[in-house]
Parts: structure tokens; sequence; C-alpha cells
């Protein structure tokens, strides 16, 4: 008896927290205000060091910075979109690195798990991060701020419509 | 990251997750901490012998995959093989539970690896992207390069 209770209960509560991840997942969101971040960042800038660690130097370049690990399937999926958007967006690169082999910058960033995105100006500032693979339209509407009219539409370029 | 050494039919995990819910359901239905053994067994297999010998990816190779079309996307067996590790860990607190005549310990634990089970099951959810980086966070001290 207690056990189909259990078992009712593990059920809900699973479907609930699903049905929210789902939602959740891959969003591309704007970055938090300054106060809410810490560590090694001033406002929103990130420390020049962390990023040099990374391979990530800030050179007026939009960066497309990916941390992944191992056991991540859906690190693939955000390394196809995102090296697509760099391919196809002029002033934007994609940098992809391994969290684990970079646990301080990981704490500094505030990286809780993989794949999260960062997406940094030129000047090394943090303008919006997406945890989990992102969405293609999401990333380019994340850059129309940044780079003003360069971006190219979703559903242009090299893709077929509708791929995301 | 090298490129996929180690690649798996995502359909066969996927399928292995949704029987390992049925499973876990029965386990906590009848409380049996024998069921549960076997499922800690089959978690091991998974984990620590490799996806190859895991007992349902066997069961989706023989008797699913002949029937389906040839996969299209192929992913790393490490993802699919942390989540077993994740399970077995559980399911041997929860046969340590029922056999030690503490139910609450066993459905508790039973009832973890369930949610983890279904949400991978039902959601396609990387258990490993969420955990993996948390823990190596806790396990490894801050200062080292």
């Amino acid at each position: 008896m207690t056990g189909a209770v259990v078992l009712a209960v593990a059920l809900l509560a699973a479907t609930v927290f699903g049905l929210v991840w789902r939602r959740r997942d891959g969003r591309v969101r704007p970055a938090a205000a300054p106060a809410t971040t810490h560590g090694t960042e001033t406002g929103d800038r990130v420390d020049p060091a962390v990023l040099a660690a990374l391979g990530a130097t800030p050179g007026g370049e939009v960066t497309l910075l990916q941390f992944s690990s191992a056991f991540c399937a859906p690190c693939r999926t955000a390394r196809v979109v995102l090296s697509e958007v760099a391919a196809q967006t002029p002033g934007v690169r994609h940098v992809e690195v391994d969290a684990e082999s970079h646990l301080d910058a990981v704490r500094a960033l505030d990286i809780l798990r993989t794949p999260t995105t960062l997406v940094l100006d030129g000047d090394g500032r943090i303008r919006a991060r997406a945890s989990g693979a992102p969405r293609k339209t999401e990333v380019l509407a994340a850059l129309v701020p940044l780079l003003g009219t360069d971006v190219p539409a979703p559903g242009t370029g090299d893709d077929p419509p509708g791929k995301v | 990251m090298p490129p996929v050494p180690n690649a798996v039919d995502p359909r066969g995990p996927r399928l292995g997750a949704w029987i390992t819910t049925v499973v876990l359901a029965v386990v906590l239905l009848t409380s049996s901490g024998w069921l549960l053994a076997v499922q800690a067994v089959v978690f091991a297999l998974g984990a620590f012998a490799g996806l190859r010998y895991a007992p349902y990816g066997v069961l989706y190779r023989v008797l699913v995959a002949p029937r389906l079309a040839p996969p299209t996307e192929f992913e790393d067996a490490a993802p699919p093989r942390f989540a077993q590790g994740v399970g077995f860990v559980f399911a041997a607190v929860g046969t340590l539970g029922y056999l030690a005549g503490i139910p609450a310990l066993g459905h508790t634990a039973t009832a973890l690896a369930l949610i983890a089970a279904f949400l991978n099951a039902a959601f396609d959810y990387c258990l490993g992207c969420q955990l993996y980086l948390l823990m190596t966070r806790l396990t490894t001290r801050t200062g080292t390069p």
C-alpha cells in the first residue's frame, strides 16, 4: 500500500518536473543583473584572466562560450547549433571548453551543468546565458542587440526553413 | 573532445529506461528486495562492463532493432553509462533497505531511481549533464589548475 502511494507521488513529481524542465531547457535568457553575479566578475564583465584561461580572450568579437562535459549528449546538439550560428554570422565565434578541466572558471562563472552557453560581447561582458542545448532562433535573437542589423534573420542562410 | 569514440543507437538506452521504470514500479508495489537486486545487477553491467553488456540493451538489439529503420543518429555511450552508474548506487542502497528490513529506505532509494529512469524515458532528460559537473565541483578543491 505504501509502495503504491510512493509510486504515484514519484511519477507525479517526475512528470511535473519534466514538463517544467522541457519548457525551460535551452532557453536563452538575458544576463542577470550585475548585483547577483559574484566572484571574479566586476559588474557583469568577466575577469580577463578567466577568459584567457579558457582561450576566449575578448577581441571585439561576440563569443558563444560553451561549457561541455563528457557525459552529456545535449552538448553535441549545442555544438552543432552554436557552430552553425558562428559560421553564418560575421563577428561571432564559437568557443567550446571542457568544464571539468576548467573548474576555476566554472566556479567563477557559476556554471552548474552542461551544456551551459554564455554570450559574451566584445568587451567580455556576459549578455545572455543558456542552460541546455539552445535553440538557434533564440541564439540569433540574443545576438541582435549586440551586432545591430548584421544578424541574418532566422530561416535565411544555408539552412532549410524551420530547422532550429 | 573526441568525436564519439563509442557510439550507441540512442533508442536502445531510451527503451532500457522504460523497462527500468516498469521494473522499479513493480519493486515499489511488491517491496521485493530481490527484484531490486536483479535491477541493481542490470545497472552494474551497463555501468561497469559497458552498454554492450547491458541486458536491456541486448534485448533492444536482438528483438527490437531489427524491426526498426536503421538509426539516423548515434550518441556517445558515456552519458547513458553514467546514468546506469547512478542508478546502480540507488538500487544497491534500496536493496539493502528492503533486505535489512528498513522498507522506508528501500522505498526512498527506489523512488529516486524511478524518477531518474522515468525522466530519461519520457523526457530524454540527461542525468549526467545535471549531476556530473556538480559532483566534480563539490569533490574537487578550488585552486587546482
